[in-house]
């Protein structure tokens, strides 16, 4: 049985606004799913039904084997959940945050008291455990978000940008932790729009725009459906034209691009030296040679037509993305 | 507990200092002094500000995503309205306890004994969770603090248009009208009663039924919109 199962889920609000357009996906017991997409995508949506938030408006969801709109209850025992902002009381310590969460999970006192210890140790801030949640960094509040999302050993455990506006050591370190749930069997459900969070962590990646899943597959097949790897290299003044006859036998040419040399290397990183041996033998001088190989961000240009990243503008609601080919 | 303590107490010290001559108007009920009959309207006017908190702390709760940790939990998602309630409560019977132990140390008299000060705590308690489920109730329909408190002048209007500061019967019309049928004025006089009289029946079942409807309203009211702020998601 799937951890999660979606078919067909959407939600509008009101007429006019589709939030989410009929999506269907599933996730293995044990597996990091990243839901990756820009603002506006329709990922908080789509977390939000399956944690029992929002109602679907149409389409089925189950999540740990329940109904998400008929047994809802089922399903909030069987889930952890850590939303966008971590949602967390001010004037609470962290060890009371994580004794509440406790009790609204129906465990003991006693019990409540050992998992805060375990806990706050786990995610390293045992050291702040009896300070006000409002002292603490952004970082250690989604720590502590995570932790009490945790209190009652969920099967399945839905993060909803779990390192958005972290700095970059607060996020290694939440990665290594959902890195670590995931060894010990849990099955995870992140939404992000960092491409690298994607890459790293997730086994499979569903890509979203515009409230539909454009694309679905493993980084690695996802990257591999653009292409292989390709070489950009700057040629000296002049000799553009003769060097691309020179490397011409040696992979696909591209268009060249602000005067560099592009060439597809089927072979990828394989196919360097004889490239530069090429231009070496003919004698034209590489000011600069790079590897690039495909990058989610690729795919996701592929498949929506805007970037990811460094592109906000483009990067809305109300662009149209390329449907998922079934 | 600062707003629900402080402005009514300064308030009911301004009033008893500046006004007492009003017990000598003809028509005004007979009693011991002017802080007898103030008191069930400064215990009445704190509920209102309680319940009034009370909706802008859920709202807040709302506002920063609280309550959706408690709405993911597998408790009854209506306990989330009633904690908050309780906590309401708590602070209604601490405002009558207050109230009760201040009158007492300024001169009042609690005509019914020690029933009618246990009449007076249940009343006042009651209250807070009336006046509490209407702000829990605008809270969740809104999901915004600032509506909320935009409805603070609304205490006001409403506690100045019924008998807690004077008799309606003193009243100008229409305002003697509106404070005859503000069921404000029935709980207030249901908590005034024990003060200034022995206790009569009329008034404290006039008060009990004021109190349970609006708990029964306020409640439905909240079930209604958490409902639609689920179905909705706003």
């Amino acid at each position: 049985m799937d951890a999660i199962e979606v078919r067909g889920l959407e939600r509008a609000f009101g007429d006019e606004v589709k939030a989410v357009r009929g999506i269907d996906l599933d996730v293995a017991e044990g597996e990091i799913y990243a839901f990756l997409g820009p603002n506006g995508a329709g990922k908080t949506t789509t977390v939000r039904m399956l944690t029992t938030l929002l109602r679907p408006t149409g389409g089925t969801a189950k999540v740990a084997g329940h109904d998400v709109v008929s047994e809802a209850s089922e399903v909030r025992k069987s889930i952890g959940v850590a939303l966008q902002e971590a949602a967390l009381d001010p004037l609470m310590t962290g060890r009371e945050l994580i004794r509440l969460q406790a009790t609204l999970h129906g465990l003991s006192r006693a019990e409540g008291e050992k998992r805060a210890e375990e806990l706050l140790d786990r995610v390293d801030i045992m050291y702040a455990a009896d300070r006000r949640v409002g002292t603490y960094s952004g970082g250690m509040k989604r720590r502590l978000d995570l932790a009490s999302a945790l209190v009652h050993q969920p099967r399945v455990l839905f993060l909803d940008e779990p390192t958005t506006g972290l700095d970059p050591v607060s996020r290694k370190a939440i990665w290594e932790e959902v890195q670590a749930l995931n060894d010990d069997g849990a099955t995870i459900f992140l939404t992000t729009q960092y491409l690298e969070e994607a890459d790293q962590l997730a086994d499979r990646v569903g890509i979203i725009a515009g409230g539909l899943l454009v694309a679905e597959d493993t980084p690695t097949a996802l990257k591999a459906e653009i292409g292989t790897a390709h070489l950009e290299i700057a040629i000296c003044d002049g000799e553009l034209e003769r060097a691309q006859e020179v490397v011409a036998a040696l992979g696909k040419p591209l268009p060249s691009k602000d005067g560099l040399l592009m060439l597809e290397l089927s072979g990828g990183a394989s196919g360097v030296a004889p490239v530069v041996r090429a231009l070496d033998d003919a004698g034209l001088a590489v000011e600069g040679l790079d590897l690039v190989e495909p990058t989610l961000d690729d795919v996701f240009v592929q498949k929506t037509g805007y970037h990811l990243e460094g592109d906000d503008e483009e990067a809305t609601a109300e662009a149209e993305p390329v449907p998922a080919e079934s | 507990m600062a707003p629900i303590i402080i402005f009514p107490t300064l308030l009911l010290a301004v009033q008893t200092g500046g006004a007492s001559g009003a017990v000598n108007l003809p028509g005004f009920p007979e009693v011991n002094g002017f802080l007898d009959f103030m008191l069930a309207g400064a215990m009445i006017q704190s509920c209102l500000l309680a319940g009034n908190s009370g909706g802008i702390a859920l709202a807040v709760d709302i506002e920063m995503g609280f309550t959706d940790r408690l709405l993911a939990a597998p408790i009854s998602r209506f306990a989330m309205v009633l904690g908050r309630l309780a906590g309401t409560a708590a602070l209604g019977a601490f405002s009558a306890v207050y109230y009760i132990v201040l009158g007492l140390i300024f001169g009042a008299q609690i005509e019914e004994g020690v029933l009618g000060i246990v009449l007076m705590i249940v009343f006042v308690t009651l209250s807070a969770v009336a006046f509490g489920g209407i702000g829990a109730a605008i809270a969740i329909r809104s999901g915004s603090a600032s509506v909320v408190q935009g409805l603070f002048p609304l205490v006001f209007v409403i506690l100045f248009l019924s008998s807690a500061f004077f008799p309606y019967e003193l009243m100008q019309e229409p305002a003697a009208s509106i404070a005859e049928y503000n069921p404000v004025s029935l709980i207030v006089e249901g908590v005034r009663d024990p003060v200034i009289s022995t206790l009569t029946g009329e008034d404290a079942l006039k008060a009990f039924i004021s109190i349970i409807g609006i708990i029964v309203l306020s409640l439905g009211l909240s079930a209604g919109a958490l409902r639609h702020r689920l179905r909705t998601g706003g």
